[in-house]
């Protein structure tokens, strides 16, 4: 029996840079609907929350926040503070990446940004930034992760 | 209003918080098609109950505008899951589940740009659904290894004849894992790692 035969593409050496992805962002991929026959990964319907808490749109202002930065309450809650940014201030008593944040108050990780946003403006909480690919160059780093997950 | 009352908000159990020390995050993406063990896979090596994220995406006007004036906008929330094991005090990782579907990943700015690498799952019985995903992950440079998540009915092929099927270079790993053993997932995140540590070997020595 042989498996069918994909074609690889023509490699491309250079990444664009994340601003030029963010600005192809949602629904501009229009024609890539032929990869699955179950595109129906992960949705659900679920409208409009995005708007309720922020007003915000997909391509408004945000902090630079990745899914993994940590997120680090400095101050307790000013007691005039919405109630979401109270949740979100004891949430992060202790480090918690800003997925984490969003599962646990169940709110999209745009609006969770948005919140921060606000939040890091007036230092209430710390921005902890990740580890990313590009800056790594950083073999170290790689041997501890190995190392680490050696001893699960 | 959508939001709930701060104090019905669980957060993390005692055992799920984050030491103070824990400096920085890096991140894993686990790609692949639906049903492929992406869920599976991020819960048997993390050490929290898997957690998930959501995003909502706007679609204006797909297809006929039918409706022009009133909502023409489809409005879909988008899952993804994802899971954490702790690497010292002071260095956390994180484990992405993330639909195939490239569409669905401009959702989450950085996600696969700021990822060490990817596992690239795969199902030999529906082999052609990843081949959209190795080809954007070539696209962005993005350094990925394949797992090949045995299904027991799935045909079994050669290592080189899947090698040659998905047109991969030599050098990328291809492994067969099981994503409901903790040990086995562990074994395919080890061969991402030991495949991006060889990368910055080879680097090093240009
Ligand atoms: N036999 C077998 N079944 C698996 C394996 N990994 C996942 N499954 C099953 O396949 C189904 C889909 O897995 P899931 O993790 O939800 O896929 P996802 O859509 O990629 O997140 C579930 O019923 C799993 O129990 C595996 O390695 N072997
Ligand atoms: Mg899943």
């Amino acid at each position: 029996m042989t498996p069918p035969q994909r074609r690889r593409r023509y490699p491309i050496k250079q990444e664009p840079p994340p601003e030029q992805l963010q600005q192809s962002a949602p629904g501009a991929e229009g024609g890539t609907g032929q990869e699955g026959t179950k595109g129906k990964e992960g949705e659900r319907k679920n409208p409009e929350r995005l708007y309720v808490l922020t007003g915000a749109t997909p391509g408004g202002e945000r902090a630079s926040l990745d899914l993994v930065t940590l997120i680090v309450a400095c101050a307790e809650p000013p007691p005039a503070a919405p109630p979401e940014q109270s949740a979100l201030l004891r949430l992060c008593k202790a480090p918690l990446s800003v997925a984490e944040l969003s599962a646990y108050l169940n709110l999209p990780f745009s609006v969770v940004t948005v919140l921060l946003t606000e939040l890091l403006t007036a230092e209430l909480v710390q921005a902890r930034d990740p580890l990313i690919r590009q800056s790594l160059a950083d073999r170290s780093l790689l041997e501890a992760v190995m190392h680490g997950l050696q001893k699960l | 209003m959508d939001f709930k009352s701060s104090d019905t908000i669980t957060g993390p159990r005692t055992e799920d918080r984050l030491p103070h020390s824990t400096q920085a995050a890096v991140k894993i993406v686990i790609v692949g098609g639906f049903g492929v063990g992406k869920t599976t896979m991020v819960g048997s090596v993390s050490e929290i109950r898997p957690l998930t994220t959501e995003e909502t995406m706007t679609q204006a006007g797909i297809g006929v505008d039918d409706n022009y004036g009133s909502d023409s906008k489809t409005a879909t929330t988008v899952a993804m899951d994802f899971g954490r094991i702790s690497i010292t005090d002071q260095l956390v990782l994180y484990l992405f589940g993330t639909p195939g579907q490239e569409r669905f990943w401009f959702l989450w700015s950085g996600l696969f740009e700021g990822a060490l690498g990817a596992v690239v799952l795969i199902d030999t019985r529906r082999l052609e659904v990843s081949f959209d995903v190795i080809g954007r992950l070539e696209e962005r440079g993005v350094p990925f290894v394949i797992a090949v998540n045995s299904f027991p009915d799935a045909p079994r092929y050669p290592i080189e004849d899947l090698r040659s099927a998905l047109d991969l270079a030599p050098e990328i790993p291809i492994v067969e894992c099981d994503a409901r053993r903790r040990a086995s997932s562990r074994d395919t995140l080890m061969t991402l790692m030991r495949f991006l540590h060889s990368l910055e070997l080879t680097k090093a020595s240009v």
